[in-house]
């Protein structure tokens, strides 16, 4: 049941930047990627199984899992900052063997340099690729007053609250202007009024930027309010259950959007399929609590 | 919820009733004020009389009780650093003795300071040297160093070459637990941050590992120099031409109890002075910490 991508299978040589016409070269392709760990009792934990996953350039998709799926490893698959045990990642129609360029990725908790102002935070990007002091933080500027701290550019983190935490790892991420934006369940922490308004941000900045973005998230309300496409995995070992287009318009308001009709029926869908996994996902945490 | 209460409220547009008048303000911000200052007062008081209770019944025992000769008394040590200050010791002036135990110090706590933190920095970065060290370090802290003094004199003489080497190894250790825990507890989510927004190694290592392990190392460095300082009188109490531990040693050999406690104060004051020093240092590299101190959790 695994959705399969025809296209996937029948090109078997990368082609970067060739386009075949009729459908755009995906940007991200996870093939057969497996993901195995090893247990601290000893014995191994395999995390994701089997997944395959295409993403096109500028595509949002939402990968939504029951709690401690596995849905961050694929994250770090894409990212390079793991590498699979089987099967293969490719960017660009490479294989991924260390970090790709043009990836940005958000963490699910803070990292934020502590001993470091906003401006500088957010300059560090640049300044990691050999950019001048002042000419990073021109730069960076552009970025804190586009996530709206213009005002607290000289503050630490430790000074502003958790939603203006996550807009400096947002403005962080996105003045490397990063073609992929992988983004590990970046709101999960925060309450619920402000995890609304940085959905509602996260769009009006991305909406400018054509980056694809591979959005993690156990909030299917998130998912659908967000996403072009959401991707549902099964409950540990994870792999890809099924994948539903979202055909809401854009520009989407997160917040009025919850209440149509439309996404109602789309939410049902894929509760529908979820439900299962999440029902299982518990039955085990019972069984091992 | 009941469906009425969720209508707009009229009250809510109603201008502030608490707001305070600026009298008032003004009032309860002195009285604030006058309370802290009214603390602190007590609190020195306080201190006063502690110092002049113990300094006091010192003096009277040593007086009319127990031999000065042995105890000795608060006037004869003060007179004894009167005497060093103004006239000199036996072995010049009582600053060059200082100056050389200062220096001692100063050099072996620099050097020790450095290559614990070179040393703890990059043991703590790689597991692999860490478990082929691991027991030899552990072995080496474990050896008393102390007694190390002593082979140092044998090694290097009398100079101040001796009394460093002595600094350094009681230095080295203390610097180097702290930025060996500071470089291995570096948050893997900053460093996978830092990855991703394209730092190399050694990026890594200048503007992420070294900032985080700076709280671990400052706070090692209190300790550190208070060793310095025992580590350069021990060195020059087992040996020396000059310096306050060759002061106090030859105040024991004459039997000279004031002596003994004058060489302890001055270098207690030395140490005091160091410490507010590191102690600035420190807030002046930490300032983009949380402070817990200006927290005004009392209320008004």
């Amino acid at each position: 049941m695994p959705s399969t991508y025809p296209a996937a299978h029948e090109r078997h040589e990368p082609l970067p930047g060739a386009d075949s016409g009729q459908r755009t070269a995906p940007l991200i392709e996870l093939r057969a990627a497996t993901k195995r760990f090893p247990k601290t009792g000893g014995g191994i934990h395999t995390a994701i199984q089997n997944v395959n996953l295409n993403v096109a350039p500028g595509e949002f998709v939402a990968v939504v899992g029951p709690t401690g799926c596995g849905k961050s490893t694929t994250l770090s698959l894409i990212s390079g900052l793991q590498p699979a045990s089987d099967g293969e990642t490719y960017v660009r129609g490479e294989l991924v063997t260390g970090i790709p360029k043009r990836v940005g990725y958000m963490f699910q908790s803070d990292a934020t340099l502590p001993w470091q102002t906003v401006l500088d935070n957010v300059a560090s990007g640049p300044r990691y690729q050999g950019m001048g002091r002042s000419e990073a933080r021109d730069k960076a500027r552009v970025w804190v007053d586009r996530v709206g701290l213009a005002k607290f550019e000289k503050y630490y983190p430790h000074q502003l609250s958790g939603g203006m935490r996550k807009r400096v790892s947002l403005a962080q991420t996105l003045v490397n202007e990063p073609e992929i934006m992988l983004m590990d369940e970046p709101f999960s922490a925060l309450d619920v009024q402000t995890r609304q308004l940085m959905q509602t941000e996260l769009l009006r900045l991305w909406s400018g930027t054509g980056a694809a973005i591979v959005f993690v998230t156990h909030d299917l309300e998130e998912a659908i309010a967000l996403a072009d496409r959401v991707v549902v995995m099964t409950a540990s070992p994870a792999t890809i259950k099924a994948e539903f287009t979202v055909t809401l318009p854009r520009p989407r308001d997160v917040e009025e959007v919850r209440l149509t009709p439309e996404f109602l029926a789309i939410y049902r869908q894929v509760w529908n399929s979820l439900r299962e996994e999440v029902d299982q996902a518990r039955a085990a945490a019972s069984l091992a609590g | 919820m009941t469906a009425p209460s969720t209508a707009p409220s009229p009250t809510a547009q109603k201008p502030l009733a608490f707001e305070l008048s600026r009298e008032r303000e003004a009032q309860l911000l002195a009285g604030a004020r006058k309370s802290v200052r009214v603390t602190t007062g007590k609190i020195w008081a306080l201190r006063v009389l502690i110092i002049a209770l113990w300094l006091g019944s010192w003096e009277a025992t040593a007086t009319y009780l127990i031999d000065p000769f042995f105890y000795s008394k608060p006037s004869l040590i003060w007179d004894r650093l009167v005497q060093w200050f103004s006239t000199g010791t036996q072995f010049g002036s009582v600053w060059e003795n200082l100056g050389f135990t200062v220096l001692e110090a100063v050099l072996g706590f620099v050097i020790g300071t450095v290559a614990g933190i070179v040393l703890g920095v990059l043991l703590g970065r790689s597991r692999f040297l860490a478990e082929v060290f691991s027991p030899f370090i552990k072995a080496a802290n474990a050896v008393p160093r102390i007694v190390l003094a002593a082979l140092f004199i044998l090694w290097f003489g009398f100079d101040i070459s001796s009394k460093v080497a002595t600094v350094v190894v009681l230095v080295f250790f203390a610097v180097f637990f702290n930025a060996f825990t500071g470089a291995r507890e570096v948050d893997g989510n900053v460093v996978n941050n830092a990855r991703i927004l394209g730092a190399s190694k050694a990026k890594i290592l200048t503007s992420i590992v070294l900032p985080s392990a700076t709280t671990w190392i400052l706070s090692s460095l209190h300790t550190a120099f208070g060793f310095a300082l025992i580590g350069a009188i021990v060195g020059e109490y087992a040996g020396a031409k000059k310096g306050m531990g060759m002061l106090i040693a030859n105040a024991q050999g004459t039997f000279d109890a004031a002596g003994i406690y004058a060489g302890m104060i001055i270098v207690t004051i030395v140490a005091l002075l160091a410490e507010m020093l590191i102690t600035t240092a420190e807030n002046k590299l930490l300032k983009w910490r949380p402070s817990e101190a200006k927290t005004q959790a009392q209320g008004i």
